[in-house]
């Protein structure tokens, strides 16, 4: 199939961007979005022209990296894919594809379509780990978790940190994230000693980052690859409170 | 103090100060409809019921205080939220689909002011009866009523018909409570995800009593006004 792409072009930080139209020929339905601009590229470097710049790593919707806005959805609107795992079969014969980078005051535009992502490594840096000390290895199973806990702490763990919930929200709030990543720690027992600090720390850092605020509609859990449903949210509400009402 | 900056300075502070005035808007306007309902119970029921909130003296005023106060900081903490969020995302897509997110959930701001501005003009309407917003070219204030026992006071029941009677009043009034219904049909879910009191269990629940209250609301209120545009209480004025 041939299609029409419409897509963000942006020389660095500090350029003004603009849309550029290509057309992609013969496109196979079974290659991924990424692929597809793979060859786009291909013809544009025959050409001597710059290729398109993007963001990709592991190609099996596992690391993050990607990011693309296709027709106003992060990721392309599939549930629970990543746009290294959309494929072309979802796109029809001769259609005018938009694609542009992650929107949000803390993700700058670096080129074309990639941002600075460096804000989530700031909140992560603030919090998302766990404290302990170096030495032999523990036995297996020396801390019980719960079925139910473990579940839990490993849905929210899914978070591969794409950022795609940032750039559905309309208000660019990175609170799906963040509440992944506090859920994941604060539910389990080797996160739990740091727990107060933590959320405190972590939303602190989210703040200073200029995201925006959660106003509860669900773009974010809709868009998000890894399905992190809002309840992490209310979670991360929850423990906040508790946190600053012990003095954080 | 730490805390009072969290509260006030951190974006989940502020959505738990917008949340708890919330609940306690959502509160009033379930006791207000109820209030209002008893017009349908004839003039003396709602005349009593008005001059026994009148009679409060020094509480009347305490919880008119603590209304504005509440006001206050939902408005306050809405125009701050909004302008983050706003400021948050500069650039936006060349098509806004606004995937997964519900009309209700992206208007917030805007329902709210309209019902805002309702409430302002609903105060000096009914509350300050002030002469010249009424459209009816009477004067609410003159209005009188002597109750079964004895007691005279100011007749609610008349002021309601008439001030009813006026198409556009109540109009505005209809259109009013449905962006109180829309407002409240996310809003009532939303807070108790800012309160953070939700989970998997109680998410569906929560998110359903709002829809359905939502529903009760703007039916209990829009009753009001369009049964006296049906000829309700022409009667019993009589």
């Amino acid at each position: 199939m041939n299609l029409t792409l419409k897509v963000w072009r942006q020389k660095d930080a500090n350029s003004p961007g603009r849309f550029e139209t290509y057309e992609a020929r013969d496109v196979i339905a079974d290659m991924s979005f990424l692929e597809m601009l793979d060859v786009v590229n291909e013809e544009l470097i025959a050409a001597g022209k710059e290729p398109i710049m993007f963001d990709s790593d592991c190609r099996e919707g596992i690391c993050g990296t990607c990011s693309l806005v296709i027709n106003g959805i992060p990721h392309g609107g599939h549930r629970g894919t990543t746009v290294c795992q959309l494929h072309m079969r979802h796109f029809q014969d001769g259609q005018t594809i938009t694609v542009e980078p992650w929107r949000a005051r803390p993700f700058p535009v670096i080129r074309d379509l990639i941002v600075d992502r460096k804000a989530f490594d700031r909140i992560i840096q603030a919090g998302g780990f766990i404290s302990v000390n170096t030495g032999g290895t523990p036995d297996g199973n020396a801390i019980p978790v719960s079925k139910q806990i473990s579940d839990k702490a490993m849905d929210a763990a899914a978070c591969i940190g794409c950022g795609a919930c940032v750039a559905a929200c309309k208000n660019a709030s990175a609170m799906l994230f963040v509440s992944a990543k506090v859920t994941h720690l604060n539910l389990l027992p080797q996160g739990k000693a740091e727990k107060d600090r933590r959320v405190a720390r972590m939303v602190s850092t989210m703040d200073e980052a200029g995201f925006g605020n959660c106003t509860v509609t669900g773009s974010c859990a809709a868009v998000c690859p890894k399905e992190i449903p809002l309840d992490m949210i209310a979670k991360m509400n929850r423990d906040y409170a508790l946190a600053i009402f012990k003095g954080e | 103090m730490k805390l009072l900056y969290r509260l006030f300075r951190s974006s989940l502070g502020r959505k738990y100060i917008m949340g708890v005035t919330g609940l306690c808007l959502f509160a009033f306007v379930v006791g207000h409809m109820v209030g209002n309902l008893q017009v349908f119970l004839g003039p003396e029921a709602i005349n009593r019921y008005a001059h026994f909130l009148q009679s409060t003296g020094e509480l009347l005023w305490l919880v008119r205080l603590a209304m504005l106060s509440i006001v206050g900081l939902h408005i306050w903490s809405a125009v701050v939220l909004t302008l983050e969020n706003r400021a948050a995302r500069p650039v936006r897509y060349t098509q806004d689909v606004f995937y997964g997110a519900s009309y209700a959930s992206r208007t917030m701001i805007g329902s709210g002011f309209v019902i805002a501005a309702f409430v302002l003009f609903h105060l000096l309407h009914y509350t300050v009866q002030v002469k010249g917003v009424n459209l009816t070219g009477q004067d609410f204030t003159t209005f009188e009523t002597t109750l079964k026992n004895g007691t005279v006071t100011h007749d609610v029941f008349k002021m309601m018909v008439v001030g009813f009677s006026n198409v556009w009043v109540s109009l505005f009034y209809v259109v009013a409570v449905s962006l109180l219904s829309l407002h409240l049909g996310h809003g009532i879910g939303a807070l108790f995800q800012s309160l953070g009191l939700k989970n998997d269990v109680w998410t569906p629940r929560l998110d359903r009593f709002g829809k359905v209250i939502a529903w009760v609301l703007v039916i209990g209120y829009a009753s009001i006004p369009i049964a006296i545009l049906l000829g309700y209480g022409k009667e019993a004025l009589k």
